[in-house]
């Protein structure tokens, strides 16, 4: 359902404000401490930041892309790892439900994952599937009329905080590839999952992920997402929800370069070397021009692809352009503003080195800018013929 | 008991406001603009009324163009339950809000009319008073703390040297300050519901108040622009400045 312009602009101001007020002054912190405070938290729950894409009739917002792109780049303007806190729960950690799960799925799981209750996360990526992710070799086989999950999940995204799974498993042990995988919606304290130790990473301290390891982890059939009609079919599932996830990585990638724009502008303009703010030097204007039209290029891209998508036109195409550009994009623009600071862009206390280490992964996860090379290359040859 | 709020639509104070060429008053071409924050420590303190079961309805008033229905919603999604717009085109001035607004009063009859103490652009300080005189109720201004019980408001005022507490039987007026309550955010799925509750919009004509100009505004100036300071050569020379120019030590 499409918004008024009014009501859009009222929960856009908001977000921003929240965004501004509460979460730019704790950065640090949180990048210090890697722990986003539960105050911080509750006033994500209180807002409904949790359930942005959730439809209305099972308690959330039921944002269009649109709409949502527009939410995700305010929350882009601070560390991406708040918008980590709520992002399995709008994208890939319950889009796979909204989009395929069966009627009794939706009403057990998609109220709490609205409200905050329950977070949810999604568990392809394995140890030897990565951008192969069809390769999968977790397995599901029938087991006491439900199924027995064995296998390991690795770099799964809010996995320590998570209640719900969304996992990805071969149910046909005859195949190889992308085909025979399957789709199960998993409670966190069923017996046999066992977490491992949450990785340290390069960046977004405060967003966690760890290895998800299923140990003859018996489910009811009902885990199956979908019901029987999706069996073997759970590939298709993974692939429509990273179209919408691809969107917003891109529109967040747009708010943080947005943000980078903004710093790399108030510190030229303050500084002064040579007798006069260096943002009057022309070399230094280049690169702040080169950022400003890379992230208006992004945001111009983003918020089509996204129209296109609310108009119900199939967006694998696009998406994947978005994500490569938008991701890549921020990435420079990230890398002038530590150049545009000089030595204090190096330096902890400024925050450019982190927002530059945090922005490293947009290129990475949700599929890595050449697997969207790769993808775009072969659609283009496809739609060709 | 019924709460009225009215909440006026003012410049965003995060904006820098530039005063007009031909300095008539503030540009106000593609502005940002917002509930007056003391009016939204206001509806808040209505609406934390209501959840503590005191008050049964909240009502938000402005006066104003069309486009204060924007602020309008807001007090909507923050907890209003229905909002009401007096529907003025040209600027109206605080007596000419107060006469609109006791025409609003005598129509609700609410047991509370909680007013913003003051709107961050005219910074006038005197609707709400004038409201008080012109409704004959008694009046708590600049509010710190407000406890409601058996027919009665006590009001925690922040006056020059300490607190003075008054207690006003109801109906009364009250004025907010800035440390009565911290507002909440309007959470986002309320900000949603808010366009479906009742907005009405009636005319100073359909009150039945006339409304006439008693102040002209001959000039509005920027504050002058900050000098820059001079370097002293010694302490001596500072201390001298101080004792002689600024005048600070003795």
């Amino acid at each position: 359902m499409a918004l008024d312009a009014t009501t859009l602009t009222q929960l856009l101001d908001t977000v921003r404000r929240f965004v501004r007020t509460e979460l730019v002054p704790l950065e640090s912190q949180v990048a210090r401490e890697d722990r986003i405070p539960e105050r911080i938290v509750a006033q994500m729950r209180e807002l409904g930041l949790f359930g942005l894409t959730v439809p209305e009739s099972y308690g959330g917002l039921g944002l269009g892309t649109e709409e949502e792109c527009r939410v995700v780049m305010e929350l882009g303007w601070t560390s991406p790892a708040f918008r980590s806190v709520i992002g399995t729960n709008n994208g890939i950690g319950s889009q796979g439900l909204v989009m395929d799960g069966t009627e009794a799925q939706k009403r057990r799981y998609l109220p709490g994952l609205a409200s905050g209750e329950l977070i949810g996360s999604f568990a392809l990526t394995e140890p030897d599937a990565g951008s192969d992710a069809g390769s999968l070799t977790t397995a599901a086989r029938p087991h006491n009329g439900g199924f027995l999950i064995n296998g390991t999940k690795r770099f799964i995204t809010n996995a320590p905080q998570a209640n719900l799974f969304t996992v990805f498993a071969r149910t046909d042990p005859n195949t190889t590839g992308a085909a025979g995988v399957s789709a199960f919606l998993i409670d966190a304290d069923t017996k046999g999952i066992v977490l491992g130790k949450p990785n340290r990473k390069m960046g977004q301290q405060g967003a966690h992920v760890c290895d998800v390891v299923f140990d003859d982890c018996w489910v009811r059939e009902d885990a199956l997402l979908g019901g029987r009609e999706l069996l073997n079919k759970g590939f298709a599932t993974a692939m429509k929800t990273l179209d919408r996830g691809r969107l917003h990585i891109s529109a967040l990638a747009v708010g943080c370069a947005e943000r980078l724009i903004s710093d790399s502008l108030s510190y030229a303009m303050e500084r002064k070397q040579f007798g006069q703010p260096i943002a009057e030097f022309q070399l230094i204007q280049a690169m702040l021009a080169d950022s400003r039209t890379e992230a208006y290029a992004a945001q111009c891209m983003v918020l089509d692809a996204a129209r296109r998508r609310d108009g119900g036109e199939r967006v694998t195409t696009w998406a994947a352009c978005c994500k490569l550009f938008a991701s890549e994009m921020v990435g420079r623009v990230a890398d002038r503003a530590v150049q545009i600071f000089g030595g204090a862009g190096y330096m902890e206390e400024y925050g450019i080195e982190r927002f530059y280490r945090d922005v490293r992964l947009f290129r990475i996860y949700e599929g890595t800018s050449q697997i969207q090379q790769t993808l775009i290359a072969r659609n283009m040859i496809r739609d060709h013929a | 008991m019924k709460v009225l709020v009215p909440v006026k639509r003012v410049v965003d104070a995060n904006v820098k406001v530039r005063v007009k060429p031909d300095k008539t008053g503030v540009d106000l071409n593609n502005v940002k603009m917002a509930v007056n924050p003391f009016c939204e420590i206001a509806i808040e303190e209505a609406v934390r009324l209501k959840e503590s079961g005191v008050a049964t309805e909240v009502v938000a008033v402005s006066v104003g163009a069309t486009n204060c229905q924007e602020q309008l919603r807001t007090c909507l999604a923050l907890g209003a339950d229905r909002a009401i717009l007096v529907q003025v085109d040209d600027a109206v001035q605080p007596l000419g809000v107060a006469k609109l607004l006791k025409a609003i009063f005598d129509k609700e009859q609410p047991g509370l009319v909680l007013f913003g103490k003051q709107s961050i652009d005219g910074d006038n300080s005197q609707t709400g008073q004038m409201f008080a005189a012109l409704a004959g109720l008694p009046q708590g201004t600049f509010a710190s703390k407000l406890t409601v019980a058996d027919g009665k408001a006590s009001v925690v005022r922040e006056v020059d040297g300490g607190l003075q507490t008054v207690e006003l039987k109801l109906p009364a007026v009250i004025t907010t300050d800035l440390r009565l309550n911290e507002p909440r955010y309007a959470s986002l799925p309320n900000i949603m519901k808010a366009k479906k509750k009742p907005l009405d919009t009636v005319s100073p004509a359909d009150l039945g108040v006339e409304l006439k100009t008693t102040v002209e505004t001959v000039s509005v100036e920027p504050p002058p622009e900050r000098k820059a300071g001079i370097k002293v050569e010694s302490v001596e020379q500072l201390v001298d400045k101080l004792r002689n120019e600024a005048k600070v030590i003795s």
